[in-house]
């Protein structure tokens, strides 16, 4: 067994118009940005994919990764918890024009929605958001005498995700705080890809050290030396080159 | 009139920080309060994105920006960290392993609801992990000036803003005053010695109650 991809290009090739497409990081720590510009590279030669569900804790920041997909209007849907940023623009025009739709979730309940997901779980009881503009129609239960209302879990056809080593069966590790929402996307998608900064042989990885154990990982592609949104920004990087 | 500056504010609530306490602080304003840990104290800071333990920020130029907080800003390491994913993280919030959450406030009312997260309907929503904050902590704080820049109440009967949570205050430091939520009450327990109680009283949208002495609210220069 090997689930090495040779190339980006492949490693994002069966994404299809109208799918719900994961995408790791917290901002920019932890964001695949590789393979989102590999999406964003096929869609600028086939036109395809778009009409895309995203689901990332945030909305992309500056003209690069997750906002240069939402600039180049591949995204019709977003759910997240913050759609903020130095330099929200992107995003902030087209919701503001009624172009794209946002499903705000609070970052705890989408982790768990994830997770949940992941787990087939399809609902479970949180306090949060109780009593809110966030809970209007959600099912209300006591349990111990406090209020709790009802999430489902959160699927997705396709989780992008960014580790740090990866072996050739797909287990994986992550750099520092860039785990965030990662492993628990790679649970929650039919197929998930991982950009790793290195691949390597099983048996290379410590067991004791996995994170993402190689059954939630179908594909892996080498990202030797991967850049990061921030340093992208502080460089008021736009991708791919100029838009419009 | 005279009042505290964001960092005094800060200053106070980190008095009330014990050894060994685990602590989320909130974006902006209330980062400050890990500036101020007394002598002796060891708090451990958790941040949303993953990490129990991190320090001050790095000089610039020596950032990793795989090394973050929940405000985007890079941080360092401290001896005893631990990285942990999201699900992980907001267990560590939800199921009251966190002793005290620190938050800043549009309005909190006297039945300890709190309004932080949206001004109402204009713009871009946005939440964050505020909403989890507030029913997870043991401790839920707010620090946050008395009045708005409008000079209207923060502290109020009723929130009108959206809210982030319901009754789920217990304690609030102020510009003015150190104020504790009690069977939906305001009790009043510091008061800066420059303000009288009918000063304080108009500039605060509910009843203040007193239970007992209070004491003044003594802040260094900081």
């Amino acid at each position: 067994m090997d689930k090495t991809i040779a190339s980006l290009r492949e490693a994002v090739s069966g994404i299809e118009d109208g799918m719900t497409v994961m995408i790791g990081g917290f901002g920019g720590s932890g964001a695949p940005i590789e393979l989102i510009h590999a999406l964003i590279d096929r869609f600028v030669q086939t036109g395809h994919p778009t009409n895309l569900t995203v689901v990332n804790n945030n909305a992309g920041n500056g003209h690069v990764g997750l906002a240069g997909l939402i600039e180049q209007g591949m995204v019709s849907k977003l759910i997240c918890s913050f759609p903020r940023s130095a330099d929200p623009r992107v995003f902030t025009d087209l919701y503001l024009a009624g172009k794209i739709e946002l499903e705000l979730v609070p970052q705890g309940t989408l982790a768990e929605r994830i997770r949940a997901g992941g787990a087939g779980i399809p609902a479970f009881y949180t306090p949060t958001g109780y009593g809110t503009d966030l809970a209007k129609g959600k099912p209300v239960e006591e349990f111990e005498g406090r209020p709790y209302i009802r999430e489902r879990w959160l699927k997705a056809d396709f989780a992008l995700v960014k580790a740090h080593l990866g072996d050739t069966f797909g287990n994986l590790t992550f750099n520092k705080a860039a785990r965030n929402f990662n492993p628990l996307m790679c649970m929650a998608a039919q197929t998930t890809i991982a950009q790793v900064s290195c691949i390597v042989r099983p048996g290379d990885i410590d067991p004791e050290t996995v994170v993402s154990p190689g059954i939630f990982v179908q594909g892996l592609v080498e990202v030797a030396e991967p850049v990061q949104e921030e340093t992208l920004n502080r460089a008021n990087a736009v991708y791919p080159g100029v838009v419009q | 009139m005279n009042k505290l500056n964001p960092t005094q504010i800060a200053w106070r609530a980190a008095q009330d920080i014990a050894d060994g306490a685990y602590v989320n602080l909130g974006i902006g304003l209330p980062e400050l309060v890990a500036r101020f840990q007394p002598p002796g104290r060891q708090a451990i800071f958790h941040t949303e994105n993953g990490i129990l333990g991190f320090g001050e920020a790095p000089a610039a130029g020596q950032e990793d920006w795989d090394l973050i907080n929940a405000g985007k800003k890079a941080v360092t390491l401290n001896p005893g960290t631990a990285f942990f994913h999201h699900a992980d993280s907001f267990a560590m919030v939800r199921g009251g392993h966190l002793d005290v959450a620190i938050l800043g406030a549009y309005e909190v009312a006297e039945n300890g609801d709190l309004a932080n997260w949206s001004t109402g309907p204009k713009g871009v929503p946005a939440v964050g992990g505020a909403m989890d904050l507030v029913h997870g902590a043991k401790r839920v704080a707010v620090i946050t000036d008395h009045i708005t820049k409008d000079g209207n109440a923060k502290l109020v009967k009723r929130c009108t803003l959206p809210l982030t949570g319901v009754q789920c205050v217990t304690r609030i430091y102020t510009s003015l005053a150190l104020i504790d939520i009690e069977d939906a009450h305001f009790v009043l327990r510091e008061k800066l010695s420059s303000i009288s109680l009918d000063e304080l009283q108009a500039l605060t949208g509910a009843e203040l109650h007193v239970v007992g002495a209070v004491a003044d609210l003594i802040v260094p220069d900081v």
